[in-house]
């Protein structure tokens, strides 16, 4: 009844399907955003009102840490907020995870013969291009309101890297939150978690200033080591972390997502192979 | 339809059966879904997999449709096995119902020209299976919407469509119709008629007796993970005891002549049943017509009141009730709305 030639095509390699499916899911997961802007909306909204608040609000009363080189707050403070936008993503990776596998569009993609990797990968990049978007937008705002980076254009752009590199170690909690939690009512109340989580970092305040025992478990947080690297290649270091942790926040910033991805890739993957059980 | 030939596993003509299930086998922690199961569908018919809610008849279609691995017993689908090649198995198989969903946000065109290039058709191709598959599947007016605002009749007629673009051999059906009002209940089984007719073998699970009943050339009922019976639907009915006459007395006092006038045409080792507070007397019978005259025309010979006589095949319900020994899920006066699958009362009717 067809008037479709329907036959498969020229024969390829795995790696030409496991690619070109991928890329057919980054493309369907992008016109989401087309059709719902108001999802990158809603995404962006915390960080941006957080850094209006901050910068406005309390930004005249704050005296940056290590201020005496002339820096703002604003000038501290950016690049915390561009790690906690960076941050906050692997919420939206579980949600988006988990509301498609309650929805059985995932079950879908896998009764198809199309590459099972795709689901995951495409997934991923999608999220990295969503990410580049989000940091355009909140760069934007921050050039809008002063903000202005000190470091070289090289720096600048290896404290854009060290952003994207968490982003991406993140992907992999978020998938696999999202193939755990059991709906995507359960993936909102993961910002239970995530607040709290970033406020207990260098991202606000210096670690330094806090009670001894939390100031360790902040300056260990992952996202500080990011942060505060890319406060020294923008070119606003802060001073007053005297130990390890912050003596190498360059190093730990590639080490800490390389160590997570480590151990959530596996288990995402495991989790995936697993809905076949 | 043309069938779409592939250069690995020879499609297999031999066999008249598109599905053949041996002795499946699935726990889950202490729960057996699937425990010894069987099942033989033959090409080119509707299959009716019948069974209450828990019954195993979700786990069978994932293990058959290549979502689930087996534990257990060995299983093809057009002639492919699904443990050794499920990508083989993918090529030739749709899967719709309750677990198989399309995407919400987009529109329906825009979700089967991605499930197209996703089925390696490459983007023309993908468009022009998108844009024929809406016109037979009635879409057309609504191509272009959102298919999270379709109705539910709507929505399952588009994860139909979905389903069918690369014209499988053997269709998967999942429940088509729960949640959906009469209406768009009549929409699936119309399309699911029109895909029978294209020569597609359908196996079609449903916890809705009639539904198995107007659909299916022939019944498996599933219960505990094990099939108990496999037949026609008329034959399963036979199997408790075919058609009956029944005769409901005006006077409690008559009903002893009554009984009497039944015995004498009813099946020779079946005695009339009696319900005293019903005022009513049943018997299987074999010559239906022959049998209702007699009766008819001794008790009115009696000057016996009926309030009402008639011949009564039994329901697949029966049927049910005989071989479980419990009902069959929920009631068609109530049927069990889905969340999340949109009631077809309350989303907006789009198509013309």
């Amino acid at each position: 009844m067809s008037t479709v030639d329907l036959s498969a095509g020229p024969v390829r390699g795995r790696f030409h399907w496991a690619v070109a499916d991928c890329l057919n899911v980054v493309r369907r997961d992008l016109t989401h955003y087309r059709r719902r802007p108001s999802y990158i909306a809603w995404q962006l909204g915390f960080p941006i009102i957080s850094v209006l608040l901050y910068g406005y609000v309390f930004g005249g009363a704050m005296k940056p840490p290590g201020g005496e080189g002339g820096g703002s707050y604003l000038d501290f403070l950016m690049p915390g907020m561009f790690v906690m936008t960076m941050a906050f993503g692997f919420m939206n990776t579980a949600t988006t995870v988990v509301s498609d596998a309650s929805k059985g569009v995932i079950d879908r993609f896998r009764s198809m013969p199309m590459a099972p990797s795709a689901v995951v990968a495409g997934r991923g990049v999608t999220d990295l291009v969503v990410a580049c978007a989000e940091l355009t937008i909140l760069v934007a705002t921050a050039l809008v309101m002063g903000w202005r980076s000190n470091g070289g254009f090289g720096a600048t752009v290896g404290a854009f890297g060290l952003l994207l590199l968490l982003r991406f170690s993140l992907i992999w909690v978020g998938v696999w939150l999202g193939l755990l939690l059991p709906s995507p009512e359960a993936a909102g109340s993961l910002f239970a978690v995530a607040f709290p989580f970033t406020m207990i970092s260098s991202i606000f305040v210096p670690p330094a200033t806090m009670p001894g025992w939390l100031g360790t478990i902040a300056a260990w947080n992952p996202i500080s080591s990011t942060g505060t690297a890319a406060r020294d290649l923008f070119g606003y270091p802060m001073p007053g972390g005297t130990g390890w942790i912050e003596q190498h926040a360059g190093l730990m910033a590639l080490l800490w997502p390389l160590a997570i991805t480590a151990v959530f890739l596996p288990l995402a993957v495991r989790r995936f192979q697993n809905l076949s059980r | 339809m043309s069938t779409p030939t592939t250069p690995h596993a020879p499609h297999a003509q031999h066999t008249p059966y598109s599905v053949r299930a041996e002795g499946l086998r699935k726990r889950y922690g202490d729960k057996r879904a699937l425990d010894g199961f069987d099942l033989a569908v033959r090409a080119g018919t509707v299959h009716g997999l019948l069974g209450p809610n828990g019954a195993g008849k979700t786990t069978a279609v994932r293990v058959l449709a290549t979502l689930v691995r087996l534990d257990g017993g060995s299983a093809t689908v057009a002639g492919i096995d699904v443990a050794a090649d499920p990508r083989g198995v993918r090529r030739r198989i749709g899967l719709a119902g309750q677990y198989a969903a399309v995407d919400e946000i987009l529109s329906g065109r825009q979700n089967l020209e991605m499930f197209g290039r996703l089925f390696h058709l490459g983007g023309r191709r993908a468009r022009l299976r998108a844009a024929e598959l809406l016109e037979r599947f009635d879409l057309v007016a609504a191509a272009d919407l959102t298919a999270g605002d379709y109705s539910g009749g709507m929505r399952r007629r588009l994860d139909l469509a979905a389903s069918m673009i690369l014209a499988p051999d053997v269709l998967f059906l999942d429940e088509p119709t729960t949640g959906l009002d009469p209406r768009g209940r009549g929409e699936v089984w119309d399309s699911v008629r029109a895909l029978v007719a294209g020569g597609t073998t359908v196996l079609l699970t449903t916890q809705y007796l009639d539904e198995a009943d107007k659909l299916a050339s022939r019944i498996t009922v599933i219960d505990q993970g094990r099939a108990i019976a496999d037949d026609t639907p008329d034959g399963l009915k036979s199997t408790v005891g075919g058609d009956r006459l029944e005769v409901v007395a005006a006077d409690p006092a008559d009903l002893a002549a009554v009984t009497e006038a039944v015995a004498r045409v009813a099946d020779a080792d079946a005695a009339p049943e009696r319900d005293m507070a019903e005022r009513r007397v049943h018997a299987p019978v074999t010559d239906r017509v022959a049998a209702l005259t007699e009766v008819a025309r001794a008790l009115q010979d009696q000057g016996v009141t009926v309030e009402d006589i008639g011949l009564r095949r039994p329901s697949l319900d029966d049927v049910f009730l005989r071989l479980t020994g419990h009902g069959a899920g929920p009631s068609r006066t109530e049927p069990a709305s889905e969340p999340g699958t949109g009631g077809g009362t309350e989303a907006v009717e789009v198509a013309a």
